[in-house]
């Protein structure tokens, strides 16, 4: 989307979203194996996601990252900053080369996201389950001041065991709010194990329903499927959207690909050197 | 004008909060199903546009509070005592004393003068809960007076407010005219014998006790220490320097509250005797607020008792 006077224009193809989209992964992965730490595993499920929101569909400016008028993107499951952190380096609200310092004392990037330090992060997450409230706080605000903006919240499927996601998720149906869309990243697995082993969510798309949610089921790396999920929601009146997206936990790298060893460990040199390969 | 001198904490902040409603178009007032008790219906009655019924959604309110914020409104979040502190914690602490963000928490029915509803209706923890938490601002007014004023400072103030009001009316201790500087205690009464330093519905339990001990030829000083956080350091070290002798009182448990921050600005800077009037480490039952303010030892007679000893210690 392009905003009028901000001189920012972020409109990339599909094919264009699709090669940012491993650029992203492949800062994901050498952010996280310099820093020895973090978790690939859930920011690689939501690179296609975050990617469409942030170089096609979300109107923002990084020269000016308080913007009233900008879209916002909440990330409330906290973990996955480092795929934020790599989009928010690519569209310009700091030098990429920054990544390199994920993690490190005295760095503006923290292991879990700190909108007081890293320009552009609009939540400081980490404890699961409050990025929704927090969005419709956002979203409250926006309905008041008169502004359009739209408000993106990711969340994960984990995430949804937490009661406060559905306090929540009861809370914007009642009041109508359809400036705020959730996007469930839902890749099957968290830290302990799969999803349906650790805390049965299915069915998960009835649940939104059931709470007066207009309920969208996508493929979560389909780059057209994302954007065309994103379209709906943003047409959407009196009700707020979520899109569940189907996605494969450490997507693009083949390894990590459904393995719950890397929701929250950096791959070795060797296997960086792998994954590095297979996102060339 | 209104009379705050002759209303509860919980009254004067409904009052005041509609004054304020007018004054700052920016606040935004958040209530989970118990605004008839906390008085937010009187600004919901009059600004329904800014007002957020969060229904039984304590965990949600604080954390919609702190989107609210980020975005440029200043949110009054509030519920009883032990929600705002116990049930919700953990989004106090992440949505809102982390990233710093201008929301004030003003709680109702704190202490033990919440009376008949018993231990899960009793906020004897609220204190040290929100006193842990780096960058929070923690006020505990003694009247309707300084509530109003304080709940207009904190709305002037940038940065989060924890704001602990009472169910009950508490007796007045300030006069119309008074003004609230947020972490400078009031001296109420001047004494070179000892100190009572209080927050809260003790502050005219400190009174009395002071003009009790007058009558036997003790000369107390009481300090109202409305602010726990930031606090008052310096006129703590002159009540130890002046003085020689302090005694502590608050409707809270004995740690974590006034007492210990007090005693902590005591041992490090001025070491005296000391003495605490609080809960002891047991949760309070059931009664009328007088009944169990009197069975928990919290009283002027015990705070008497207490100033007779430290000034033996002397």
């Amino acid at each position: 989307m392009t905003e009028p006077g901000t001189g920012v224009k972020f409109d990339l193809s599909i094919p264009e979203l699709e090669k940012m989209a491993r650029q992203l992964r492949r800062h994901v992965i050498t952010m996280i194996a310099t820093a020895g730490s973090g978790h690939p595993g859930g920011s690689l499920s939501a690179a296609d996601i975050v990617t469409a929101l942030y170089f096609k569909f979300m109107r923002h400016d990084p020269k000016n990252p308080q913007w009233p008028d900008r879209d916002r993107f909440v990330l409330s499951k906290g973990h996955a900053a480092p795929i934020l952190y790599a989009a928010l380096a690519e569209s310009g609200y700091f030098p990429v080369e920054e990544l390199s310092t994920l993690r490190k004392l005295d760095s503006r990037l923290q292991g879990h996201t700190d909108r007081t330090l890293t320009p552009g992060v609009e939540m400081s997450a980490g404890s699961l389950g409050q990025g929704l409230s927090y969005g419709i706080g956002i979203a409250l605000a926006g309905k008041l001041d008169k502004r359009d903006y739209r408000i993106y919240v990711l969340l994960g499927d984990g995430e949804c065991d937490e009661g406060q996601v559905w306090e929540a998720a009861m809370f914007a149906p009642h009041h109508r709010m359809d400036n705020i869309t959730a996007i469930v990243d839902h890749n099957d697995l968290q830290l302990d194990g799969r999803v349906c082993d650790i805390m049965g969510l299915e069915p998960l798309a009835d649940k939104w329903r059931a709470f007066n949610w207009h309920v969208l089921e996508i493929n979560g790396h389909d780059m057209g499927k994302i954007l065309k999920a994103l379209k709906k929601a943003r047409e959407m009146k009196g009700k707020p959207t979520v899109i569940i997206a189907h996605t494969v936990k450490g997507k693009g790298v083949s390894f990590m690909e459904g393995n719950v060893d890397f929701h929250g460990k950096a791959p070795s040199p060797q296997e960086t050197e792998i994954a590095l390969k297979e996102l060339a | 004008m209104t009379a705050y001198a002759e209303l509860s904490t919980r009254e004067a902040y409904g009052r005041v909060l509609v004054e304020l409603g007018e004054q700052y178009k920016d606040i935004v007032v958040l209530d989970a199903d118990l605004s008839r008790s906390t008085m937010t219906s009187y600004f919901g009655d009059k600004f329904p546009e800014r007002f957020f019924q969060c229904g039984l959604e304590e965990q949600n309110m604080m954390s919609i509070a702190g989107g609210f914020a980020a975005s440029g409104k200043i949110p009054f979040a509030s519920t009883f005592a032990v929600f705002a502190a116990c049930r919700c914690f953990d989004q106090v602490r992440v949505c809102i004393a982390q990233p710093k963000l201008n929301v004030k928490v003003v709680a109702t029915h704190g202490g033990i003068t919440v009376g008949e509803d018993g231990a899960s209706h009793h906020a004897i923890e609220d204190l040290a809960l929100y006193c842990s938490l780096p960058g929070f601002n923690v006020v505990v007014p003694a009247d309707g007076i300084e509530t109003a004023e304080a709940v207009k400072a904190a709305a002037a103030i940038t940065g989060p407010f924890y704001i602990r009001l009472g169910r009950p009316k508490f007796p007045a201790v300030n006069t119309d005219g008074y003004r609230f500087n947020l972490g400078k205690a009031v001296t109420l009464r001047d004494g070179k014998d000892a100190t009572i330093i209080a927050c809260g519905i003790m502050v005219s339990k400190a009174l009395e006790a002071a003009k009790a001990l007058a009558s036997q030829g003790m000369d107390c000083r009481v300090l109202n220490m409305h602010t726990l956080k930031p606090l008052d350091e310096s006129a703590i070290i002159a009540a130890a320097t002046q003085t020689g002798a302090i005694v502590v009182a608050e409707e809270h448990l004995l740690h974590g509250g006034l007492g210990s921050r007090v005693a902590q600005v005591v041992t490090r800077e001025k070491p005296v005797p000391m003495d605490f009037i609080g809960i002891k480490d047991v949760y309070t039952k059931s009664g009328k607020p007088d009944e169990l303010l009197q069975k928990n030892g919290l009283t002027a007679e015990a705070i008497e008792q207490a100033v007779k000893t430290v000034i033996i210690k002397k």
